[in-house]
């Protein structure tokens, strides 16, 4: 009997995917835990220290400022920053390593959106850039304001009893 | 029962699997077209991207465009390049003038199939469209040996052409959002190939094809589309070897599209459990077309990956007499990123043409 031949029996005729997937799941590789959660502290962390230099920068230069209006200002450098790496094309370097670390809120947001504004300039400032710049930080601005409102509105019905 | 830990890499590892072959559902067998007067590849040409020429097969491809622009004002216009000048150049080589082409048979990644369309536009040639995900390059040369076995065609050219930047933007996410990508996924490739069927000349001849069916075994990661697409090359290759009553040492080279080093891991357990040992002459156009430094986890993917490969380096071993006898199958994930979003299933697709010399 040649090898080819066995295996073509009538009783093939059914469909086996839940235990296809099941063994595609135990052969998939999968990242690293300890690995993904030490890079994105690393990345994660250096922004902060990065925007808190800033913010102790713009302490010295400028005196005369409230501390939120300093802090105002640090968040920008960061993003300018942010912004800048990603039109220069190493932030998605910086992404791919850092992970979640990348992903900050701020930074993130910020590469989001500069990213799909890059992308889409080729149809135009219009329907390209402005249509599609929140494709993907969409999300993040509707959750924000939905679930802003909703704490709002505990907020007032808890400040009723109170 | 058996314990086997058939091709260890970038840390898969293979359990130990004690239960019988997966199965896949089956109404009608597929029916392997023979052809009696059996289409020449008189042309084959294969254009790539910097990053596929920095590859182990770097040298092996036709041309390279390195400039990921190439003085275009989009990717999408230099993908049209790239499919353009890979079918000009395998018509050039088949010594024939466009006047000479009886058909394009063309296909590429995109919604509508931008690229496709709009090199029709600028060749002028009777045109055929195709879509068929990553297999797109087995099924133009198999509609195509079609009209040349008919002879109703002289010469015929099939194309197909895939490009990363197009395709991440159709796909997934844009070019410079710092994501992480999973190491199962895989890269798309950013490269075309063409080759011209003749019903006349001298050379290799296609000599039978197979167009597969649909196989969904249920895999929902769009990311992980080698373990979507195993099954399906599975499928073709056991019906392809039953119907021409043959094994898989039969074949010289049995070449896989884009299954990616993982993909074509679980294709060679999956054809162990159903008694077709895959051996060293085995090899999947995604596994080899990067090697490991390059970043792209498994391997590439996309139509123009097999169709660069098989038009440059294995055909050329053909030419050079080291094979005689290729069975080529490209695998394609016929999903679009809606379907993948409504929770459905990815269906896929092999279809398989044999190379003689």
């Amino acid at each position: 009997m040649r090898v080819g031949d066995f295996a073509y029996g009538e009783n093939s005729y059914q469909l086996d995917s839940k235990r296809y997937n099941e063994y595609v799941k135990s052969v998939t590789p999968q990242t690293s835990t300890v690995k993904s959660l030490s890079h994105s502290f690393a990345i994660g962390g250096f922004t902060c220290v990065l925007a808190q230099a800033f913010y102790e920068l713009f302490a010295v230069i400028l005196p005369n400022q409230e501390p939120d209006m300093i802090g105002t200002y640090a968040l920008m450098s960061i993003v300018f920053l942010a912004i800048l790496f990603t039109g220069l094309g190493f932030y998605d370097a910086i992404g791919r390593w850092g992970g979640a670390g990348a992903f900050l809120p701020i930074t993130g947001f910020a590469n989001s959106m500069a990213a799909s504004s890059m992308e889409f300039y080729t149809e135009g400032l219009v329907f390209g850039t402005s249509v599609k710049m929140f494709s993907l930080v969409g999300p993040v601005i509707v959750h924000g304001v939905l679930w802003s409102t909703v704490a709002g509105i505990i907020h007032y019905i808890i400040m009723l009893f109170i | 029962m058996r314990t086997t830990v058939l091709h260890k890499s970038d840390g898969c590892e293979f359990v130990n699997d004690e239960q019988s072959s997966v199965i896949i559902d089956t109404v009608q067998d597929s029916r392997v077209l023979f052809f009696k007067n059996a289409p020449i590849l008189s042309g084959t040409m294969s254009v790539v991207g910097k990053k596929e020429f920095l590859g182990p097969l770097g040298e092996h491809f036709d041309s390279v465009k390195k400039d990921p622009k190439i003085g275009k004002k989009n990717f999408e216009a230099e993908e049209i390049d790239f499919l353009q000048s890979a079918i000009i150049g395998a018509i050039q080589k088949a010594n024939l003038s466009l006047q000479e082409v009886d058909f394009l048979i063309c296909g590429d990644l995109l919604n509508q199939l931008t690229t496709s369309n709009y090199v029709a536009r600028n060749l002028k040639i009777p045109y055929l469209g195709l879509y068929s995900a990553c297999s797109t390059m087995t099924q133009a040369l198999g509609i195509g040996a079609l009209l040349v076995d008919s002879g109703q065609c002289k010469n015929v050219v099939c194309g197909v052409s895939s490009h990363f930047a197009t395709a991440e933007r159709q796909f997934r996410t844009p070019l410079e959002y710092g994501g992480q990508k999973p190491p199962y996924s895989q890269w798309t490739v950013t490269g075309a190939g063409a080759t011209v069927l003749s019903s006349s000349g001298q050379g290799i001849k296609l000599t039978a094809a197979l167009f597969g069916q649909v196989v969904d075994l249920g895999v929902t990661d769009i990311a992980n589309m080698g373990a979507a697409m195993a099954p399906a090359f599975v499928h073709t290759l056991s019906q392809f070897l039953k119907h021409t009553n043959t094994i898989a040492s039969n074949y010289d080279l049995i070449v896989s599209g884009d299954l990616g080093k993982l993909g074509s891991d679980i294709a060679r357990t999956l054809c162990l459990e159903r008694g077709i040992l895959l051996g060293q002459n085995y090899i999947d156009c995604g596994a080899i077309i990067y090697d490991n430094s390059q970043k792209t986890y498994q391997g590439g993917s996309g139509c123009g990956c097999s169709a660069s490969v098989v038009n440059s380096f294995v055909l050329n071993r053909m030419k050079q007499g080291m094979y005689s006898k290729v069975l080529y199958l490209a695998t394609g994930a016929l999903m679009s990123p809606q379907s993948c979003f409504q929770g459905e299933t990815i269906p896929c697709i092999s279809h398989a043409v044999l190379f003689e010399a």
